[in-house]
């Protein structure tokens, strides 16, 4: 009996901070109402724009704009044209609204995750410090289960949208800001000394040589968001975000297989089409595709 | 000692270059004498430039030359700061470059020295127009004034019509032409050329050599040249200097490192180098022994032969200008002959150079007579003779 310890791990260590997080959490709700539901508005007027933008645009044409940026970015004609099927068969599905709803999510948390990511990756890229910190705090990001930024995003902005934005930039946010540091500082040494040597200052040396010599690795880094959102925005269901999403949950609750393959199905059509034209744009621009 | 100091556009007093974070422990264990590679195991400390000072004069080539890791590279960088020297000073036009401020510094870079690279160091987001007006850019030059004279130096390069061009359709060579013109864009006072032609291929390489000579030429800029080819070196340098280790082991032009290599290591070094290609006529001629004039008798010909032990005369007129030479058997046939002077047994087709030819351009010559060269001044006056033994030795 008293040597019990020694073969299961003594209550007396155990110690679990669950609880007090919560309450901090719920006290940090509390103290900072006014700037959350700031946050929120702005979040759900985006989120109503974006979606109002695409149901603006008729569902043939969105159709045609697929095709035409298939062809752009991919060289030939049957490639937009396979794109455009996929978004067709989606429209069939009988699940057009939702997927716009999906999409504008997606659209909010993308732009927000670059506009945070890219300066944040280059201010990483030009301070070792920085780097020295943000390195193991991305490496926990990315590899703690999705499903734990569901529950902070709700608690602070309750069910809806707004969280499943939030949780969805914070978990997207991460390889942008890699990526776009790793560009910025893998640029050509020469390159770099080039540009110094000219006399450019700090500043010039970023936006005139740096970034834009990075930019294939930036956009490698845009791809890679729009797909970690493309995933996270499913899993954004289970904080009440409609969607496509949405119905695969319903789905799944009511373990109805046929019911989930359809939006399943649409899921990774979008995620195709968006990964494809992404990539496209990326080796146009470093001239790899001549 | 005051006319040197006016020609000097560059002047660096003992640089030193330390990478690594103990740089005082290896400063000090430098001071007590210990080697290069002692200091890199005790302290982790690399020396890489160590103690180097040269001059470099306006409108010329100054070329620093070593082996890959000799510190040549880190020394051109300290020049305009891309890497901040650990001490020394670098005089340019009498200013100190390492105590300049960050902003006299940015001047410095946009108007007085530019820089060629190794890779070249082109921007593949600009076209061809885009990159030879970098400089004139960054110092905010409007975009008519900024494209017009990027043109100029693109027609300068020889690369007129592919101005609009992505870089990564260019060769190496008219890479190298893009990056020299952009070098040149600024009009700078100082060209720094970090192993230019390093990455081309021989034939590319030997067209830009002679078209960098004759950029040059033209424009009269300072230039400080980056290489470890020492053909290359000897071909474009005034000077020359060698490097080892991080120290200069030998400065001066081609001609006197030829002549006296000041260790085996420079020795060594120049052993790879065709040394006719460095050393002209004037460095292997002999002051002929036995001189006649053209009115001399056959008697006296052969007389003067025989004292000096020669079987050839060289004959002169009266302003020492040379006619020809005379053979000892021809003097004493025209003694059997009873001829009163030499002069209608004169051999005067002998292969004739000046001074200041290379001894690489007279082998052929050298090899078609029987007789030594004549070497002539300008007014045609004799001054010595080459014969085919010095001409072999040389070789050597």
């Amino acid at each position: 009996m008293m040597y019990d310890w020694i073969l299961k791990f003594p209550q007396a260590f155990v110690f679990n901070p669950g609880s007090a997080i919560d309450d901090g959490i719920r006290q940090f709700s509390r103290n900072h109402r006014a700037s959350l539901s700031a946050i929120k508005s702005v979040t759900v007027w985006m989120l109503n724009g974006i979606e109002a933008l695409l149901g603006m645009i008729p569902w043939w044409a969105l159709i045609l704009l697929v095709i035409w940026a298939g062809y752009k970015t991919g060289r030939r004609w049957w490639i937009g044209f396979l794109y455009g099927v996929m978004l067709f068969f989606i429209g069939t599905f009988g699940l057009w609204k939702l997927m716009l709803e999906t999409l504008s999510i997606i659209v909010v948390s993308v732009s927000l995750a670059l506009a945070l990511g890219f300066p944040m990756g280059v201010v990483v890229a030009m301070n070792r410090h920085v780097e020295t910190v943000m390195q193991p705090v991305m490496d926990f990001m990315q590899t703690i289960p999705s499903f734990v930024y569901l529950i902070p995003a709700a608690m602070l902005f309750s069910v809806g949208k707004t969280p499943a934005v939030m949780a969805t930039l914070i978990y997207s946010v991460v390889p942008m800001i890699r990526l776009t540091s790793h560009g910025i500082r893998h640029v050509d040494r020469e390159v770099v000394e080039a540009g110094i040597a000219f006399g450019s200052s700090r500043l010039q040396l970023l936006f005139s040589v740096q970034v834009p010599q990075a930019l294939p690795t930036i956009m490698t880094g845009v791809n890679q968001t729009i797909m970690m959102a493309m995933g996270m925005v499913v899993t954004c269901a289970l904080i009440g975000a409609n969607g496509l999403g949405m119905e695969i949950l319903v789905a799944t609750n009511r373990t109805e297989m046929g019911r989930a393959l359809m939006p399943g199905v649409s899921i990774v059509f979008i995620a195709i089409i968006l990964d494809r034209l992404t990539q496209g744009s990326i080796r146009k621009r470093s001239g790899k595709d001549r | 000692m005051s006319r040197e100091n006016s020609d000097v556009l560059l002047s660096v007093r003992h640089l030193r270059k330390f990478f690594g974070i103990n740089r005082t422990a290896a400063r000090k264990m430098l001071q007590e004498g210990a080697g290069k590679n002692d200091i890199l195991k005790k302290t982790g400390v690399t020396v890489a430039v160590n103690d180097v000072s040269f001059d470099v004069e306006r409108g010329k080539i100054f070329a620093l030359i070593g082996l890959s890791g000799s510190g040549k590279s880190t020394v051109v960088r300290c020049v305009n700061m891309l890497q901040r020297p650990s001490s020394g000073e670098i005089l340019f036009e009498g200013r100190d470059v390492v105590r300049m401020d960050k902003r006299e510094l940015y001047e410095l870079r946009r108007s007085k020295i530019s820089m060629v690279f190794q890779s070249f160091g082109l921007m593949n987001h600009r076209n061809v127009l885009g990159n030879v007006a970098y400089g004139l850019d960054v110092r905010g030059v409007g975009r008519g004034e900024r494209e017009r004279r990027a043109m100029e130096m693109i027609e300068l390069v020889g690369l007129e019509g592919w101005e609009n061009k992505s870089i990564d359709d260019l060769s190496g060579g008219m890479k190298q032409r893009v990056g020299i013109a952009r070098a040149l864009c600024n009009d700078p006072e100082l060209l720094l050329m970090d192993e230019p032609f390093s990455a081309l291929d021989p034939l590319a390489r030997r067209d830009m050599q002679f078209e960098l000579l004759s950029i040059q030429k033209k424009l009269g800029k300072t230039i400080v040249f980056i290489t470890h080819d020492i053909d290359e070196a000897f071909k474009m340098g005034d000077t020359v200097g060698i490097m080892r280790d991080g120290r200069v082991e030998q400065l001066g032009t081609p001609t006197e490192l030829a002549l006296s290599p000041a260790n085996d290591y420079v020795r060594e070094f120049l052993n790879s180098i065709d040394k006719t290609k460095v050393l002209s006529v004037r460095h292997i001629m002999i002051t002929p022994s036995c001189l006649i004039r053209e009115q001399a008798d056959p008697l006296t010909a052969i007389r003067e032969m025989r004292v000096n032990d020669v079987s050839t005369a060289y004959v002169i007129g009266r302003g020492m200008e040379f006619i020809g030479i005379v053979t000892l058997t021809a003097a004493l046939q025209a003694r059997l002959d009873k001829l009163s002077s030499v002069s209608s047994i004169i051999t005067r087709d002998v292969p004739q150079v000046g001074h200041d030819v290379l001894i690489g351009d007279i082998i052929g010559a050298a090899s078609d007579t029987p007789f030594p060269l004549a070497v002539l001044d300008d007014r045609g006056r004799l001054e010595g003779i080459v014969s085919r033994a010095a001409i072999l030795s040389s070789l050597s």
